[in-house]
């Protein structure tokens, strides 16, 4: 951001020096065809408050409507008509300088190309640095925003570690492994091994910010067998995907916490057996990812996150896609859905 | 023979508390309960001396379930949380094993019960769940009506009334006892929510309709659903105070 934050006060001063000296020059040039001083230093005055004026014009009317390199043509046509209006307004206030009224008209019906060439330059000119402006600026929020994403998804893996291996799915998962050794300790190997290539995963330092979906399930199943083997009486899930969407992307990490939140929400809101039904497809340019889990309706609270909840989820997605609406929850009766759009070409 | 129940909504980590107990002869499991509201009826139906109590279950948590009974056991509690203010229980309940623990720190937990004076043995623990709340309950109060077990979310109280040694937590659907005293709910309910507006009574902002003055200086509240609520003078100030009037 350094290089682009020139205060305004400068960015004036410098647009200002810039005509000052075009209007020095010009008036030089005029006074040495043969004019007279005040008749040079005027209609170098004339001309280049108006072309300031056209100027600034466009500066601010790009800075506005950011056009993109397709609508170049529109600058263009905007820069011809603004330097049309420019000289026409110069030849109009000109033509009432008082002094030597029959060469200077004759001097200016002569120079009235050069002078609509000049303007249409200088105006073009305003128009590329300003493009470059706003491109550059663009580009450094662009790269801006990119750095967050990566610093979230660092903390998303972080967050993901404090929060699910902290009191409940660690420490039960070990209270699980240290029962199961005295009953049926082959399951304690298998579920060592789970836990092992579970934590493993979520520890993985992650470069790539993308995964396939394949990739992701995997590492989700590690998770949903070890709950089923704590929860096994009570829990089932269902996962439907199609073939086509096995390969299409998603940022890592990303749905684990999900399903988490949905398993904990219905497993501690109601009593009984619950079923966690996980739905993936592609529609269109989108991979739809739908995670539905029971509630209470009564009894529900708003859901909240602590800390890292479906808000940082959400937040994730648009600094990934610069999207809002990624992520979208609604409940049916007793059944809570949550659904996630996973552009695919961003 | 000393009768125990084992509430908790893991069937392993119950088998592991079985487990340790086949060491002691004298102990004997009368009952497992897979959540608190099994608990409740195994707890009435047995009268245990002993519970081992997890605390995060389906729909109501330990601390929850044991404010439903009337005379609670002597209580271990069993959890893999060390979020709840630790420090605060194991001076009042009997012990607290965090998961997953040792067979020797259960042999400790067991043997202080059984070292206790038989006075003290089933010392009812509500000193120590008066002096904490667990999350949930800033979201919701659990009662018992008549056999049943209600939970009442907080934004469904209209008002709560003083009552003896309970208080009535008034809701469309009629009022519920619960033994707890006006000072606590004023201590854990949220104060820009409920307001004491004298010294028997609490009233929920989003049911105040107005306030209406009564014969000198004193006033009263009315609430949608209709119910009048004398004001105490120091209450009205306050009612005024959070209301910005």
């Amino acid at each position: 951001m350094s290089k682009l934050t020139i205060s305004y006060s400068r960015i004036i001063t410098a647009y200002a020096g810039w005509w000052i000296v075009w209007m020095v020059v010009q008036g030089y040039l005029i006074n040495q065809l043969g004019f007279a001083w005040t008749m040079a230093a005027m209609d170098a005055a004339v001309t280049q408050l108006a072309l300031a004026l056209a100027g600034y014009s466009i500066n601010t009317s790009m800075l506005f409507y950011h056009p993109s390199q397709k609508n170049a043509v529109y600058v263009i046509i905007w820069s011809v008509a603004l330097a049309v209006l420019c000289v026409l307004l110069q030849q109009w206030i000109l033509q009432y300088l008082p002094g030597d009224q029959k060469a200077y008209h004759q001097f200016l019906e002569h120079t009235l190309l050069i002078r609509g060439l000049f303007d249409w330059f200088m105006i073009t000119l305003i128009a590329i640095l300003t493009w470059f402006w706003v491109y550059a600026s663009e580009q450094q929020e662009t790269a801006k925003r990119n750095e967050d994403a990566e610093r979230l998804a660092r903390e998303a893996e972080l967050s993901s570690l404090r929060q699910q291996l902290q009191p409940h799915f660690l420490f039960n998962s070990l209270n699980s492994i240290s029962a199961l050794v005295g009953v049926h300790p082959e399951q304690a190997r298998i579920m060592i091994q789970q836990l092992s290539d579970f934590l493993r995963g979520t520890l993985k330092k992650d470069d790539r910010q993308l995964v396939s979906l394949e990739e992701e399930l995997q590492h989700l199943q590690l998770y949903l067998d070890i709950e089923k083997v704590r929860f096994g009486h009570r829990l089932a899930t269902i996962i439907h995907r199609d073939e086509a969407s096995l390969t299409l992307k998603l940022p890592s990490l990303l749905l684990q916490p999900i399903v988490e939140n949905a398993i904990k929400f219905g497993l501690y809101d109601t009593v009984g057996e619950i079923s966690i039904s996980i739905t993936a497809e592609t529609k269109g340019e989108h991979l739809v990812i739908e995670i539905k889990n029971p509630f209470d309706s009564f009894t529900a609270q708003p859901r909240q996150g602590t800390g890292f909840g479906l808000n940082s989820i959400r937040r994730r997605l648009y600094l990934l896609y610069s999207q809002n609406n990624l992520l979208v929850t609604r409940s049916e009766g007793n059944i809570f859905t949550t659904q996630l759009k996973i552009p695919q070409h961003p | 023979m000393i009768n125990v129940i084992l509430i908790d909504d893991e069937p392993l980590a119950r088998s592991m508390v079985k487990e340790y107990l086949q060491s002691y002869p004298d102990i004997k499991i009368v009952a497992e309960c897979d959540d608190g509201f099994e608990g409740v009826k195994a707890i009435a139906q047995h009268q245990p001396d002993l519970i081992f109590l997890d605390i995060q279950m389906p729909k109501i948590n330990g601390f929850e379930m044991l404010e439903l009974i009337d005379q609670p056991p002597a209580v271990i509690f069993t959890t893999a949380f060390d979020e709840y203010a630790i420090k605060a229980f194991e001076s009042h309940a009997v012990d607290y094993l965090l998961k997953p623990f040792s067979q020797e720190r259960f042999k400790k937990a067991v043997k202080k019960w059984l070292n206790l004076p038989p006075s003290k043995k089933g010392e009812p623990t509500l000193e120590l769940l008066e002096s904490t709340s667990p999350p949930e309950e800033r979201h919701r109060i659990v009662v018992k009506k008549g056999s049943s077990i209600l939970i009442i979310p907080i934004p469904k109280i209209h008002y709560l009334e003083a009552y003896d040694d309970y208080v009535k937590i008034h809701t469309a659907e009629g009022f519920y006892l619960k033994k707890k005293t006006m000072n606590h709910y004023e201590q854990s309910l949220d104060p820009s929510q409920f307001v004491r507006v004298h010294r028997s009574y609490m009233i929920n902002l989003s049911e105040l309709t107005r306030i209406e003055p009564l014969e000198k200086e004193s006033h009263v509240a009315l609430l949608k659903s209709g119910a009048r609520i004398s004001l105490s003078q120091s209450g009205y100030v306050r009612l005024k105070e959070i209301l910005g009037i």
